[in-house]
């Protein structure tokens, strides 16, 4: 029986049509094998190479996954193992923008739910989860973000911002275009 | 400085000394500020004698768990067999806590300084800081820094001239609460899954590719080099309460204060003073409700025991809860305790590695019952079985994550108990739709 | 050696162990079971289901018997009230989760959760009107189904393929109570190895599709056995149902194969069910092959075997040592060329975390059992000289096409056999023999260990072992050797017989090979287990 499992979801968009660039190669791979030096064995540049792909390609496909395993040489279910470990790693595309709310209970009683909602709303996504029709954005709530005095923070790619209040969402959804 | 707001009279600036201030975060201008003249002295002085120096301090893991530091490092083997490594643990993930942040962001020099000093202690060449993948600013700032740093030669082959070398290399984490936990950090930065190891082995036997290894807070190490500068007699001194908790204490208080932010107070500091006085009290119409005082990982303390609680390891542990990490989540009236114990609950159940079945299973089922207490259908018997869950989720486990999910569940039934009966007789209208 | 024994008491009974000896482990030698999952002994153990956590005295907290070790007058209680609330609370756990699929599972019967939760499970769930997770079944692969639904995480397939099979090809996905095993998709469970993680599996989670919904595990009649599959000789328990093989399951022999036997062997027992046997003695009686009683049969062989002149015993090895040693002392009067026939495989395929366990390239269980007999391995040449020997006697072997016509070429052919060969119409004699599983034996296998297998079903039409035929051949018609041993009636007579004249097996009986067998002269017992008591001494307990 030829690898035909069912699994979940996230699976469903694996098998592309158009063939897969590698992403470990020029400058890419550069930075990597510039990591090698600075740990004892490769496997342990697997999650800075994760990160990587996911800079260059916004998400993490089962081909990339592929890519990892034997740039570094693993197996590619010990790395989806490892990709699903971690929650920053997106396993399938999201939108251009990727909002994470803290809802944890020190921003929860300072009215985090409250500025999901607004963002939900503003963005036009309607879910948790779901990418706005024009491919935008994608929010979800996260657990604790470490700037709990500073509530609600919210990271909107690599940008960490605090304070964040309903009345703000729409202000701060104009840098994102 | 109870950053962002102003320093504050009963306030003991020491890590904090210099936060809000961006010329911290060059070589240049840390040495400006008196930087780096710890990690030269301990350059000069034996591994043994730093240890003793830290050891007489009284200076305490500041992650949470409270272990002696200078114990710690002398855990390490004598002898340099295999590569000795140190591990500066920037996780800083447990709900409340923002305080290692504030260390980095500002002063990412002092940390680098305390890690460099430990690493010397213990024997260490590599030093690897495992910083939060949500730390996007942060990890920026570290990483210009460490560039920094070994362009002035306070890293690299030749620290200071020395010949000693010492490296860092800051790794990312992912979004894992979970590898902060010191064996689960090792297996995450060793490229697998951030589980929990079994001890033994410990990480000075065998930790980072099953080599010694010493994991330490970053508040731990950034305190390192004021104890080297001016003395383990010193911060000592720094002591209003139990002998056995000594020197200052960032304290990210967060919630329902005025004045939230990072307040660094001397050890034994009365809570009251810090949330009243320091913090600004309640918001206005507000009264104190209830606080946790260490992250979310320890049981909750009513008012009562709240203001009459000296803030050190001994003194938050007489009124029944612990210091962990000191981030204080302060809660006023208008706070839903159930829903913010669901909410937490919630936290671990996905935080959870399911390596332990009573974590895997137990988080997600407490959080079930909770979530179906606040929808209204909640059982008379929910209490007891939540009690009863939480006892078999305590003590049992490969590490303390499934113990900290129990000790807000149980301390919230036992102290707000009427929040409870409330939803459960009806009392108290519904805020969830059942699922 | 008695300075690395440890002393640990565990409910009340003192046990000796070696030093660095898991608490479950000792707990084995004092007879004691401590419930677990994720521990086993072949395998590292990570500690993570909890099952096992045990009592020890002066201890802050249980600690789990898997991965603690004994420390010397450590007193331990595995059925405290402690300990049983604790495995109480974790049964409770992995239940709250597991579909109600006993009705329809195949783990059923055989079940280490059914077990557990028997013996000390809740008796009724808390965990009510909540949804259970919901994960679909997924195919693994050739043979191995994932019900992700029953399982309990336990992970030992993952440290399986992991560590022991070399290849990590299974992972842990997801986190939390969200979490499965995961294969990559592009890959199979298809290493040559990978069907022991069903049995490795305490519950239903991972199925062998082979034997899905085939039969239910108590209707199961267990033999122990040896595989057929090559030299290895991995110990296997042979289960029945109404007579007909349904499953084949490694049984665990420390010395020859762990815990474990290779796919090859698990799935190589169809052929053991097979109808197509002879059913009765055939003569050849004026150009057709007639049946007929025993009596005639042998009467007809002895005839054969007294003419003497050139013979050729052609024989398989997978013959047993009995019937190897029978049959060769049977035509010991003639001019013998007695040769065994092995195939090879394309190639051996080791469990590498294993010492000394692979499927082996001879695929047969008897080589070296053959060769103790003087057996040679010359097929090639000993075929061809068959065309012209007076005497052919074929001992339960396959010919081609070729051969069969080289060896019809023998003035008189006996074939021994379980099927019915139609090239072989012109054979002198035809006697009916029983399988592997029809009979007692023993093999010897390429370590020269003499391992028993035992009669699992019921011997068909008027089959016979072929030592049995051998020995119905009057002792005073035949070669003068024979006539000096009492005539053995039953296999573990035989197989005294036989090794009566092997050198190395000498005065060995059915009695000092126990179950997991016994290397030949010279060598260890083949009894010894990991954690011995064996070795104790004059102040062994």
């Amino acid at each position: 029986m030829s690898g035909n499992p069912g699994a979940g979801p996230a699976h469903a968009a694996a098998h592309h049509e158009e063939s897969y660039q590698p992403v470990f190669v020029g400058p890419v791979k550069a930075r990597l094998e510039a990591l090698f030096p600075k740990y004892p064995t490769r496997q342990s540049c697997l999650l800075p190479a994760l990160w990587m792909v996911q800079e260059e390609r916004g998400w993490i496909s089962p081909r990339a996954i592929g890519e990892v395993a034997e740039v570094l040489g693993l197996t590619p279910a010990f790395v989806k193992g490892v990709v699903t470990f971690y929650t920053m790693y997106h396993t399938h595309p999201v939108g251009r923008h990727f909002i994470q709310v803290c809802t944890t209970s020190p921003c929860n009683i300072c009215g985090a739910e409250d500025v999901v909602k607004a963002f939900l709303q503003h963005t036009g996504c309607g879910e948790l989860g779901a990418t706005s029709k024009d491919g935008r954005f994608t929010v979800i709530e996260v657990e604790c973000l470490g700037a709990c005095g500073f509530a609600t923070p919210v990271l909107i790619d690599d940008d960490f911002i605090e304070g964040v209040t309903p009345e703000r969402v729409p202000g701060i959804l104009q840098g994102y275009k | 400085m109870g950053y962002p707001h102003p320093s504050h009279a009963k306030e003991q600036p020491v890590l904090s000394k210099h936060f809000g201030d961006a010329g911290s975060r060059t070589v240049e201008g840390w040495v400006k500020r008196g930087g780096y003249e710890g990690l030269k002295q301990a350059l000069g002085m034996t591994r043994d004698q730093v240890i003793e120096m830290v050891k007489a301090s009284g200076l305490r893991g500041r992650g949470g768990a409270g272990f002696p530091t200078g114990l710690k490092w002398s855990f390490m083997p004598k002898e340099v067999t295999k590569p000795h490594y140190l591990v500066c643990n920037a996780d800083e993930s447990e709900p409340g806590t923002f305080k290692d942040r504030e260390i980095i962001r500002w002063t990412p020099h002092q940390l680098i300084e305390g890690c460099a000093i430990a690493a010397h202690a213990i024997g260490a060449e590599r030093i690897y800081v495992y910083i939060r993948g949500e730390f996007t600013f942060e990890y920026k700032i570290l990483t210009a820094a460490v560039e920094d740093a070994y362009k002035n030669d306070v890293l690299g082959g030749n620290v200071f001239g020395s010949g000693r070398r010492i490296d860092v290399v800051v790794h990312r984490g992912a979004g894992a609460y979970i590898c902060g936990e010191e064996t689960a950090m090792m297996n995450s930065i060793e490229g697998k899954r951030g589980n929990p190891r079994i001890k033994p082995p410990f990480p000075a036997q065998a930790g980072l590719w099953a080599s010694p290894t010493t994991i330490n807070n970053v508040e731990t190490l950034a305190a390192v080099p004021h104890i080297l500068v001016r003395g383990a007699e010193w911060y000592k001194g720094l002591c209003l309460g139990s002998p056995k908790s000594t020197g200052t204490k960032l304290f990210s208080v967060c919630g329902h204060v005025q004045r939230p932010g990072n307040y660094e107070v001397v050890m034994g500091t009365p809570m009251r003073d810090l949330i009243y006085e320091m913090c600004g009290g309640m918001r206005p119409g507000r009264a104190l409700k209830a606080v946790i005082p260490g992250g979310s990982s320890v049981p909750i303390m009513t008012v009562a025991e709240v203001e009459d609680c000296a803030m050190d390891y001994e003194g938050i542990v007489a009124k029944g809860s612990m210091l962990g990490s000191g981030g204080m989540i302060v809660m006023d009236d208008s706070t839903d305790i159930v829903y913010q114990v669901m909410r937490l609950a919630r936290f671990y159940a996905h935080e959870s590695c399911a390596q332990c079945t009573q974590c895997r299973e137990g988080t997600a089922w407490t959080t079930k019952i909770l979530e179906r207490i606040l929808a209204g259908t909640g059982k008379a018997e929910d209490l007891a079985l939540l009690l009863d869950l939480a006892d078999n989720m305590t003590g049992k486990t490969i590490c303390v994550l499934s113990d900290s999910c129990a000790a807000p569940v149980v301390s919230a039934i036992k102290k707000f108990r009427g929040e409870f009966d409330a939803y459960l007789n009806r009392t108290k209208r519904p805020v969830m739709v059942a699922v | 050696m008695t300075k690395d024994l440890v002393n640990v008491t565990i409910d009340g009974m003192t046990v000796a162990v070696p030093k660095g000896t898991p608490i479950i482990e000792a707990a084995k030698q004092a007879g004691i079971l401590v419930p677990h999952y994720c521990y086993h002994p072949s395998l590292p153990s990570p500690a993570v289901c909890r099952m096992c956590l045990v009592e020890v005295e002066k201890a802050p907290k249980l600690v789990p018997a898997c991965v603690t070790t004994v420390v010397e007058g450590q007193v331990v209680h595995t059925d405290s009230e402690q300990a049983r609330r604790a495995r109480t609370g974790v049964l409770e756990f992995l239940l709250i989760n597991h579909p109600l699929d006993c009705p329809i599972c195949d783990q059923a019967g055989e079940c280490e959760l059914q077990d557990y939760v028997f013996q000390e499970g809740r008796s009724g769930t808390r965990y009510s009107d909540y949804a259970k997770r919901y994960n679909p079944v997924e195919d693994f692969g050739p043979d191995v189904l994932y019900v992700a639904n029953r399982c309990i995480l336990c992970t030992r397939c993952v440290r399986f393929m992991e560590d022991v099979a070399g290849t990590p090809v299974l992972n842990v996905s997801e986190r939390g109570d969200r979490a499965y095993i995961g294969i990559d998709e592009d890959q199979l469970l298809d290493h040559p190895w990978a069907g022991n993680v069903v049995d490795l599996c305490p519950v239903g989670s991972l199925i062998s599709k082979d034997f899905l919904h085939k039969a239910r595990a108590w209707d199961l009649d267990k033999t122990a056995s040896v595989c057929t599959g090559c030299s290895q000789g991995c110990n296997i328990t042979v289960d029945t149902r109404d007579n007909t093989v349904v499953r084949l399951r490694p049984r665990p022999n420390l010395e020859v194969n762990r815990h474990f036997m290779c796919d090859t062997g698990r799935m190589h027992y169809r052929w053991m069910n097979r109808g197509d046997r002879i059913e009765a003695p055939l003569v050849q009686d004026s150009g057709r092959l007639v049946a007929t009683d025993w009596d005639r049969a042998l009467d007809r062989l002895a005839g054969l075997v007294e003419k003497g002149g050139d013979a050729v015993l052609l024989a398989s090895g997978a013959a047993s040592l009995e019937s190897l040693g029978m049959m060769h002392r049977l035509l010991a009067g003639t001019r013998l060329t007695a040769v065994v026939q092995l195939p090879i495989g394309e190639s051996e395929e080791p469990l590498q975390g294993i010492p000394n366990l692979a499927l082996r390239q001879e695929r047969a269980p008897n080589g070296e059992g053959a060769r103790l007999l003087g057996y040679g391995t010359d097929w090639r040449a000993a075929v061809k000289t068959a065309s012209s020997a007076d005497l052919v006697v074929l001992l339960d072997v396959t010919l081609t096409d070729a051969e069969a016509a080289l060896v019809s070429g023998a003035a008189a052919v006996v074939v021994l056999g379980t099927v019915q060969a139609q090239e072989l119409a012109s054979a002198a004699l035809v006697l009916p023999l029983t399988n592997v599983v029809e009979e007692n034996g023993t093999f010897v296998n390429r370590d020269q260990r003499v391992q028993r297998y035992k009669q699992a079903r019921t011997a068909p039409g008027m089959s016979r072992p072929a030592w049995w035929v051998a020995a119905g051949v009057a002792p005073t018609k035949v070669a003068p050797t024979l006539a000096l041993a009492p005539t053995p009636a039953t296999a573990a007579q035989a197989f005294e017989l036989v090794c009566s004249t092997i050198p190395s097996l000498a005065g060995l009986t059915y009695a000092d090979l126990g179950l997991l067998g016994r290397i030949a002269s010279g060598m260890a017992p083949g009894l010894a287990p990991t954690h011995a008591l064996a070795q104790s001494g004059p102040g062994g307990s």
